[in-house]
Order: structure tokens, then sequence, then C-alpha cells
């Protein structure tokens, strides 16, 4: 394998690795308030039809972005109303949100544009293009950077530079702020934060907020910066695999990064079973890699690599004792 | 308010199918959606030419989960509709199962396979290795790098099948040429994930292929869209995709499932069952598609040596290796 290719293979890990990256930084907030959220799945489907629908109509991305977010949020409101508010189970309203999200995109997008569930292709200012970073073109020749700036570094669209700022940000944002601490706290004994006077309800609600604006980039990123437009059920299963990678992090932000890396890794090393052949002389199932994330994930619950001990009231709606 | 009224409005139309006249066929669309702007949308515009020309109705479904097949099957046969058209293979068993259920009623599955067929069903299949080699001889001769692509869908005999014949028209054109092949998964979600689509594509240009042909649904959209962003060109596969990118898109494979629907629908109760159908080169039910969208990427020579191979399987002369014959394929490793 020559260094061109790692970089192709690398380029290939980050834009596959960005989705999952926001969608696991979302569920994060949403689990480390102690709200599970199975329903990342369904929230980035309903974000990748808005914002390409949207876009398609107006012509403009970022409007799209916006309407994206906001369809992804309303989701949110729905799952908090369930979990917080009426104390119902996050496990059955997650899966409904999934329910609702892939019908209804195909149903609207049907009665907006007629065309089979799909939106029109988008183009020019309606989709999110790549950004070449500042000197780039320039330094694209010199040998080992230049590649590896104008190649992996540059070039992506901005919603991935977003991605990878959002990771420090939920750090400092969890680490190291007061509304950090109370996020965390929530999670793990409400009834203390409660004691302390802080309203374990508006926490929550705040935690899903946050989870329904990373889902809803998420969601366009899907829609109007890899692809030029919804397909029905195109975030064909991404949400779960973020899921896992938020297992596999053990609900912390930097781990979640890498998490994510590895898993678009192997995805990118899926599309290039010749460069696995030329590197291990095997010929290496691609199915295998698709199947490594959850393989990895059940080994880690099974508890083989350290363990993973989700936040102690994550699943608990809390009831205020009389 | 609009939303509930519409779907009021679902369920008053579904009540009222429900008692409609009897014997009207019944379509029911595979997982890859009625709109895959390929295969399933191709059953779809044969039943709707049916309909527009005939004056007739007919129902239709889109499966959401493998479970509901044979509840699907199940409920048209017990309402009275006939014939059943179902389209793709993994219908074959459930129609196999419940086909001595219901023996007034005639069941139709495109693409399917069964030891035995039952005396009310018909199995329709197309030799697409026949078309695929046709654009695969187009794809060698565009291609200038001498590596040309192919992306498949679901990993499953047919889709190899197509492979197999893409590969051997484009050896037959350029023995040294280099055919680069890819599965999209091994699970039916392989057929709705055009994102993965667009990275085994830049997958294979960055490998070298500058034509790349798609025989996977909804993928399809994600590889043809990359190719044409990526300035390369593609090839679409069962419906007329030319003019999803006009000037990107060299060619279509064209699996005529339109034509099967429609006549299975005019034969109606009538239709001859209990055997195979098998629609090819000779029967119009593969092609490639030549319309104004792609006439300036067909070159004069291309168009002769398509229409010369296509005379010569027809005829017999030049037998294009099927991937079933003895699952392996002579010009690709999987």
């Amino acid at each position: 394998m020559d260094y061109l290719t790692l970089i192709q293979l690398l380029d290939s890990t980050v834009r596959l690795a960005t989705p999952l990256l926001l969608a696991c930084l979302a569920g994060l907030f949403s689990e480390r308030a102690g709200i599970f959220d199975i329903g990342l799945e369904g929230k980035m489907l309903a974000a990748a039809f808005f914002s390409a629908a949207v876009a398609a109509l107006s012509g403009n991305v970022w409007v799209g972005l916006l309407a994206g977010i906001g369809a992804s949020m309303v989701l949110s409101a729905v799952h908090g109303l369930a979990s917080i508010t009426f104390r119902g189970n996050q496990l059955i309203s997650g899966v409904a949100i999934n329910f609702l999200a892939a019908g209804m995109t195909v149903l609207i997008a049907q009665d907006w544009f007629r065309q089979g569930g799909r939106t029109p292709s988008l183009s020019g200012g309606a989709r999110f293009d790549s950004i070449t970073l500042p000197g780039a073109d320039a330094i694209a020749d010199t040998p080992f950077i230049g590649p590896l700036y104008a190649e992996l570094i540059s070039g992506h669209s901005i919603l991935v530079y977003m991605a990878l700022a959002a990771v420090p940000l939920t750090w400092w944002l969890l680490f190291r702020t007061r509304f950090g601490l109370r996020l965390r706290a929530v999670g793990e004994n409400p009834a203390a934060v409660d004691t302390a006077g802080v309203s374990v309800v508006a926490l929550r609600y705040a935690a899903v907020a946050i989870c329904g604006l990373l889902c809803g980039i998420a969601g366009a990123y899907l829609s109007t910066a890899l692809q030029a437009g919804f397909v029905k059920d195109m975030s064909a299963g991404r949400g779960f695999i973020a899921l896992a990678a938020l297992i596999f992090s053990k609900w912390r932000p930097w781990h979640a990064l890498y998490a994510c890396l590895l898993f678009g890794l192997f995805g990118a090393l899926e599309t290039r079973p010749d460069v696995i052949e030329a590197v291990t002389t095997l010929k290496v199932n691609s199915a295998l890699l698709g199947a490594l994330p959850y393989v990895m994930t059940v080994i880690i619950l099974a508890g083989f690599i350290g363990k993973a001990i989700p936040p102690r009231a994550g699943g608990e709606p809390y009831v205020k004792e009389r | 308010m609009t939303l509930m009224t519409k779907f009021l409005g679902a369920v008053a139309g579904v009540a009222l199918s429900a008692g409609a006249a009897l014997a009207e066929p019944a379509l029911i669309f595979d997982l890859g959606g009625k709109f895959d702007k390929s295969f399933n949308e191709a059953a779809f515009n044969g039943a709707q030419r049916w309909a527009e020309e005939t004056g007739g109705t007919f129902r239709e479904i889109e499966l959401q989960s493998e479970a509901q097949r044979e509840q699907a099957l199940r409920r048209f046969a017990e309402a009275g509709a006939n014939p059943v058209i179902t389209t793709g293979f993994a219908f074959a068993d459930p129609v196999n199962a419940v086909a001595g259920d219901y023996p007034d009623t005639k069941f139709v599955n495109i693409d399917g396979w069964m030891p035995e067929v039952p005396a009310n069903v018909q199995l329709i299949g197309f030799q697409e290795h026949q078309g695929s080699y046709l654009v695969g001889m187009m794809a060698a001769m565009a291609s200038k790098s001498g590596k040309v692509g192919f992306i498949g869908g679901m990993d499953i005999p047919l889709i190899r099948h197509f492979g197999c014949g893409y590969a051997q028209g484009a050896k037959a054109v350029n023995p040294d040429i280099e055919v680069i092949a890819n599965m999209t998964g091994t699970t039916p979600s392989a057929w709705n994930d055009p994102v993965k689509g667009s990275e085994l594509t830049k997958a294979q240009i960055s490998q070298g292929a500058d034509v790349i042909y798609a025989a996977a649904g909804g993928t399809g959209v994600g590889v043809l869209q990359t190719a044409a962003d990526e300035n390369i060109l593609s090839i679409g596969v069962d419906s007329n995709q030319n003019h999803l990118h006009p000037g990107k898109v060299l060619t279509s494979m064209l699996k005529r499932v339109d034509v099967a629907v429609y006549d299975s629908m005019k034969a109606g109760v009538d239709m001859e069952t209990g055997g195979f159908t098998t629609l090819g080169l000779a029967e119009d039910g593969v092609g490639v598609a030549m319309d104004e969208n792609n006439a300036e990427l067909v070159s004069a020579d291309m168009k002769a040596a398509v229409e010369e191979a296509r005379q010569k399987i027809i005829d017999g002369e030049l037998e294009v290796v099927a991937y079933y014959a003895n699952d392996s394929c002579p010009a690709l490793d999987f």
C-alpha cells in the first residue's frame, strides 16, 4: 500500500466517521443526563429528509440545515415529553421515533415532490461543497505533507470541521462548566441534584435538545454534503452504530472520537478489499468488517476489555418523592 | 389538521379499495420500495401502463419488513386478487409456501427460482448477463484507464450474475482490462445505502476505474451521483437512468420488468402457469438504453459493436456464461 492510498483510505474514514461522531456525541449528551436514546437513527433520518427537502425548495443549504436541526429537535422534544414529563419507557419512545421517522419522511416526500419518497437532486447552493483550506493547492505537490494537508485535512465539507470541533467543545461543556457537572449528576443521581435546588426536568430537556441539535447536523451531513438529496432509509443503521460507538467509548467525548474514527476506518476498509489483501495477503470477507463494530461492542459489554458502566440513573424516569 | 385529514383519507382509501371488484391483479413490491428509480419502479410502470390502457385497477403494497411477505400474499389471495405478482427473488419461498393454499389464485414471481414450480405459479426470469455483457462492452470501449468498476447491492447470486456478464463483456473488448467489483453489503439495507455507494465509487475511482456499473437499487443513486461529481461515467440498471445525470451516464442496462408485469396483468386469470418464462435479448427482455441523454457519449463504433454482439447472442453464436451455471464466473473473481 502506497502513501497516497493510505491518505485516500483515511480521507474516506473521516467522511464515514463524521455522521457517526455527531450522532454519538448527541447520544452522549442525552445518556449522560439519564435519558437513553435509541431514536438517534430516526432523528438523523428526519433531519436528512427535512434538510434536503428545504434546501431543494429554498435553494439554500443553510436554510436546509436549520430545517433539519428543527425537525430533529421536534422529535427530541417528543422523546423528552414521553420520557421526562410523562415518565414513559425511554426505549419504547426511541423505537417509536425510529418508526415514525422512517414512515413520515417517505410520506411527506411523496406528497411534496412526487418523486417516490425522495427529494430532487440538489445542486449549487443547495448543497454543502467541500471547502479548500488556505494554502492547500499551493503545497499539494510538496512530498509527504502536501497530500496529507491537501487531501486529508483540507477538502471536506464544513460540517466535518464542525463535528470535529464539537468533540473538545463537548468535553469542555461536560467537564469544565457548572452546566456539565449538573448534567452528569442528573444522570447519576437526580435526587441529589433536586435536593440542591436544581431542576432535574429542565436539565434533562436541555440535554435532549442538544442531542436533537447534533443529530440534526448529522442528518443534514448525510443528505446535503455526502449525498445530493434524500433517499428512503438513507441513514442505513448509522444511528445504531453510533450507539455502539457510545458504549465502546464508555460515554466519554474524546474516546467517542476515537471509536467513531475506528468504526469509520472499518467502513473505509470495507470499500477497499484490495488494500486489505495487499497488506495482509488474506482475502478478508468485507461483510466481516461491517459486523466488527457490533462484535467489538459485545466484547466490551461482556467485560473483556475494561467495563462499560452506563450512567447510573439512565433509563429511569425521575419521580420526585413527596 | 391537514396531516390528520390525510391519514383519515388514506384509511378511507384502503377501506374503499378492499371492497372493490374481484379479480383485479395485485402487485407486491420488494423492500427496495416502489420508487427505487430502478427494479421496483419498472414493475410499477408496467402496471401503470396496463391500468391506463385497459382502464383496470390493480392493488399494490410496498413491503416494510421481511416478515410481511407471506402476510401480504395471503391477504391479497384471500381478498380475491388474481393474479398476484411479486417482484424480487426473496419472494420465491413465500410464494412457494402460500401457493398450495390458494389453488385458484395465480401467482407470478419475477427473478425468483424454485426447484419445483407449483401448478398455479409462474416464474419470470431475465437473462441479465446478456444485457450486462453489452454494457460491459460499452464500458470497456469508453474507458481510457483500462479499468472499469462494478458496484452491486446485496451480495446474492443474482447480482453476481449481473457482474459476471459485465466482466465478460468488458474482457471481450479488451482482454487486459481490469474489472474492480464491490458489493455494498449482505443485508437488505444494502439496497438503500447511497452513502456507502458513494464511498465505494470513490474507492474504485482511486483505484483507477473510470466507468462504473451500479446494480444496486437505491444505493445506485449514490454511485451515479458521485460518478457525475467526480466526472467519470456510470452505467445505470433496470430502468433507464440516463436522465438522472445527462451526459454523465454512459447507458443503462434495461431489464424490462415493466414488460413482464404488463404481460402478466394483460393475461390476467387466463395466464399460463406452472413453469418458467425467460426473457433475454431475443425477447427484448433486456437491453441497453440509448436516448438523447447519452447520445454524445456513445460512438458509432460502440453502437455497431453492441449491435453485432447482440445479434450474435440472439443467434447463439456467442454464449455469455451465466453465473448460475456453476456458481462461479470465468471473467471475474468475487
